[in-house]
């Protein structure tokens, strides 16, 4: 018992087995992320600085920066340029997806506040809203892009039925095919659909707020709105702020809704939806890569930002 | 102050607006997905027949049924594997305190918001490479980059607010890290697992860019592909009846599901604070 | 069974050190207490004692054996926590076999075990449940229990009876004074904020303040002679009277202590002090009186009995000299 005991002793200590246990335990997942994504990401950045096809992936050549902006002097001494950062169909999906990002995000903000409000307020049936708003985040994309086209259809949809018939619009609207409409189509459905998940964020945060301090501020005789703005929304400002960029983050990335719902629709094609169309359906694919590197970039820069915002609370150190 | 019995029925109306939002799109595809005909072609606020012949379409279509049973299964195995990885990891970062953690963890997050077109090039060649293109593996391997972060992320938070104390009485007792997550955390963890992977199912259930691009025939395809997909009879015509019922399929069993564990799934998107 | 050696032993975490520099000695088979205001360290102490925690310098000897690394289940130790740390998902049974398990014992040898230690506590009959199926004081003798069935060396106990009623607390305080006598060799040390605690439970007690020991000794030690203004403030209820100025310059010292029932009412004009009544508390057994005397504070005075003395009544008070407590500018004891 003394020796081993005393052998022992020299052995690792806890902190150092704990330690080596968690390296282990750490182990299989990192492998597996180096593999799905940080190997990818550095093969698709990769790509976008080689000529490489879909049928030509391994003998592709290095071009540098070609694929991004390339310049070439003509024998007539015109300088021309080429490569995405001088493709205006690039920018128009860049301009797209920043169009889209803002205005849905601003919309499902004050809508998603609005339902927090409601679902934090004691009333019969609190349940069943809270059921009912589930739903639509419940529904796959893809099912809620067809469900949306086939309302927003131009001669069966019964959206246009509804308008018709209050008297808003005066003939029958194509939401999706119509350039000038095809935006706000997508907007409304992405609305709709995420909508209750800002909600329940919000929700969560406005549930953090001690109900005594509505107690006191309604024996002050404060009017609501004034508790809202002065009392409310400082202290789920910190809530709110993250749910705005995570949603920011995923609205920039954004895919299956435009491409189902709008399909080729210049009006709608947002970044992601471009780098793919370059890359598989025009074999275009080192281009389509350089186009999702750039995307890559921009999202980099606002996660950059999430971290440095949310920091104090997603640390893990601070709980 | 306005009339108090005018402010509830504001506020009931405002309830009222909001449920109506949320429900009527899929209550119209059900009642679409009840009509045939030209009874498709009149829209109707209330269903005026039940016609069970799109289901029978969508149902008697081989290829369709085989898009739920890839789905079932890719999201299955991708649940599976993510949670089987997370459970140790989430033990580590939640439990040991070791340098680098908290970037450890950041850098979690932040592969879980990464814009997946961004890896679509490498991961391409790497599916291409190992030979399982147009396979569900394609889907399994291509799903962890999100489920993967997200599970470990909603685990750590859930396993971070189990008693410390638990843990050191397990230690005295002289149990390994192995044994403390296998045999006295994970029972504790079950209502957390399922909440965690039932959310990370429902995320490979609905993934959309992966499945389009690493499949190429329609028996390897998965629900949103098989649906966003769907051809009539002719080019011109879309099938809006039977796609509106393969889009019921679809979706009741996720909403059954979801309403079942509504509480659950508030705490764990909460907790995780991540996108449905 | 062990006894316990600590020399020069610290802890820091990061820059801040919590343990600044103990030198301890355990006897074998002794009932130490650990007692101290919150954040002097003494549940730190407790877990570098149990390997929970490591030491960062100093050496740690059980029976003569460096266990400086030692993990916590090779110290031959058990402990018992503060909010009992049952697995909830364990029967009874399981909760107090868990350990022996890991160590792949012999069923039996399991089985008989945990009989014994249920037999000993009384909760038989409770084996078959789960923790949320008990009541606090059920778990508090299932986690004793789970504790005797490792047959340690050491029982260590965080803070045991902080999660009990009063009345419990009386009552388990007694069970582990019980426990200690049929356990008569295992050492046990116990933690504790309650000086009650301390002085009933203990053979010997160790005061820390700041990281530091402040004062070792038995309780009757502690209490007639304290070697600080700290610790002679810590230990007895209420609390010892402190005096400054021209009352500590009378008996010559910086500071006079006096504990409230070392006070005497004598007649008027006879005692050193006197002033008024400005509260008085009734407890049945004991009167309180609360005095103002020109002091900082009213001076307590703890009289026996039922005694009518109204508010507002002027008193004269005789401290006994054989109990004065006086201090110098130091804070240690001028003797």
């Amino acid at each position: 018992m003394t020796d081993q005991t005393l052998g022992r002793a020299s052995g690792p200590s806890l902190k150092q087995r704990r330690q080596r246990a968690a390296f282990w335990f750490l182990a299989p997942m990192l492998i597996a992320l180096f593999f799905v994504a940080a190997w990818p990401l550095l093969r698709t950045i990769w790509f976008s600085f080689t000529d490489a096809t879909l049928s030509n992936l391994y003998d592709a050549e290095w071009i540098g920066f070609d694929n991004y902006l390339q310049t070439r002097e003509l024998s007539s001494g015109r300088v021309v340029y080429r490569g995405t950062l001088v493709d205006p169909a690039w920018w128009n999906a860049v301009w797209n997806t920043v169009r889209f990002s803002f205005v849905s995000v601003f919309f499902e903000t004050i809508f998603g506040l609005i339902v927090a409000l409601v679902m934090n307020a004691e009333f019969k049936g609190r349940s069943l809203v809270r059921a009912a708003i589930l739903i639509p985040w419940a529904i796959p994309t893809i099912v809620s892009a067809k469900m949306w086209s086939w309302m927003l259809n131009d001669q069966f949809g019964i959206l246009n039925d509804i308008l018709l018939n209050l008297g808003l619009i005066s003939h029958r609207i194509a939401w999706t095919a119509t350039p000038e409409t095809a935006m706000t189509a997508v907007l409304i459905v992405d609305i709709w659909k995420t909508t209750p998940f800002m909600a329940l964020l919000i929700l969560a945060g406005l549930q953090m707020v001690p109900r005594d301090i509505y107690e006191a501020a309604r024996i002050d005789g404060i009017h609501p709105v004034k508790v809202f703005f002065r009392v409310t929304l400082p202290l789920i400002k910190p809530a709110v702020m993250v749910a705005v960029i995570f949603r920011m983050l995923d609205a920039l990335r954004i895919f299956d809704l435009v491409y189902v719902l709008t399909p080729n629709s210049a009006a709608t094609k947002t970044m992601s939806v471009i780098s793919r169309e370059n890359m598989i359906d025009f074999d275009k694919f080192a281009y389509g890569a350089a186009q999702s590197t750039l995307l890559f970039a921009i999202i980099a820069v606002f996660v950059s930002l999430y971290i440095w915002l949310g920091r104090v609370d997603l640390g893990g150190e601070r709980r | 102050m306005s009339h108090p019995l005018i402010k509830t029925i504001g506020f009931y109306a405002l309830v009222a607006v909001i449920v109506v939002f949320a429900v009527f799109p899929f209550y119209y595809a059900i009642v679409t997905s009840f009509s045939s005909g030209t009874a498709l072609f009149q829209v109707n606020y209330w269903p005026k027949s039940f016609n069970w012949v799109n289901y029978e379409t969508v149902m008697g279509n081989r290829n369709f049924v085989r898009s739920i049973v890839n789905s079932v299964f890719i999201a299955g195995c991708t649940v599976a594997f993510a949670l089987f990885l997370a459970v140790t990891a989430a033990y580590a970062l939640s439990r040991v305190s070791f340098r680098g953690r908290g970037l450890l963890l950041m850098t979690i997050l932040a592969v879980s918001m990464f814009p997946q077109i961004a890896v679509l090039a490498g991961l391409f060649e790497l599916v291409r490479f190992l030979g399982i293109f147009n396979t569900p593996w394609a889907m399994i391997l291509s799903y962890t980059i999100f489920t993967l972060p997200f599970t470990v992320w909603v685990l750590t938070t859930f396993m971070r607010d189990l008693p410390v104390e638990i843990e050191e009485a397990a230690i005295v007792d002289g149990a390994t890290p192995w044994v403390i997550v296998t045999k006295v955390f994970l029972p504790l963890l079950w209502p957390a697992l399922v909440t965690t992977g039932l959310l990370a199912f429902i995320g490979a259930w609905n993934e959309f860019l992966f499945a389009l691009t690493f499949t190429s025939s329609e028996s390897m395809r998965t629900v949103p592909v098989a649906i966003a997909l769907l051809s009539g009879a002719s080019q011109q015509e879309i099938p809006w009846g039977p796609i509106m019922a393969a889009s019921v399929i679809v979706t009741v069993p996720l909403i059954v599901l979801v309403l079942i564990f509504q509480r659950k799934i508030v705490a764990g998107l909460t907790a995780g604070g991540v996108k449905g | 069974m062990a006894k316990i050696e600590l020399k020069n032993v610290t802890k820091s975490y990061g820059a801040v050190e919590v343990i600044k520099g103990i030198d301890l000695d355990i006897k074998k088979g002794e009932f130490m207490v650990f007692v101290g205001p919150s954040g002097c360290g003494k549940s730190t102490l407790l877990r570098l004692i149990s390997g929970l925690e490591e030491i960062t310098t100093g050496d740690m000897l059980f029976d003569d054996q460096r266990v400086n690394n030692l993990v916590p289940s090779d110290r031959g130790i058990a402990m018992v926590f503060q909010s009992y740390a049952l697995y909830p998902h364990m029967k009874v049974y399981d909760n107090m076999a868990f350990g022996m398990k890991l160590a792949k014992q012999d069923k039996a040898a399991i089985d008989k075990r945990v009989r014994d230690a249920a037999r000993m506590l009384q909760i038989e009959h409770l084996l078959d449940r789960l923790p949320r199926q008990l009541s606090g004081g059920q778990r508090q003798r299932v986690a004793i229990g789970r504790a005797i069935v490792r047959d340690p060396r050491v029982f260590l106990f965080d803070e045991p009876l902080s999660n009990l009623d009063a009345a419990l607390r009386v009552a388990t305080r007694l069970e582990i004074a019980k426990l200690h006598e049929t356990m008569s060799d295992v050492t046990m040390i116990y933690v504790t904020h309650d000086q009650v605690e301390a002085m009933t439970l203990a053979d010997r007690i160790a005061v820390l303040r700041d990281g530091r020991l402040e004062q070792l000794g038995t309780p009757a030690e502690l209490y007639e002679s304290p070697n600080s203004v700290f610790v002679a403030g810590f230990i007895g209820s209420p609390k010892m009277n402190f005096l400054k100025g021209k009352f500590a310059e009378d008996k010559g010292c910086a500071t006079l202590g006096a504990r409230p029932e070392h006070i005497d009412i004598v007649p008027e004009g006879t005692g050193d002090w006197s002033g008024e009544v400005v509260h008085a508390e009734d407890l049945g057994s004991d009167n309180y009186l609360f005095v103002e005397i020109g002091a900082d504070e009213p001076l307590i005075v703890r009289q026996p009995g039922k005694l009518a003395i109204p508010q507002g009544s002027k008193v004269s008070l005789q401290p006994q000299p054989q109990h004065l407590h006086r201090f110098g500018a130091d804070d240690r004891p001028l003797r």
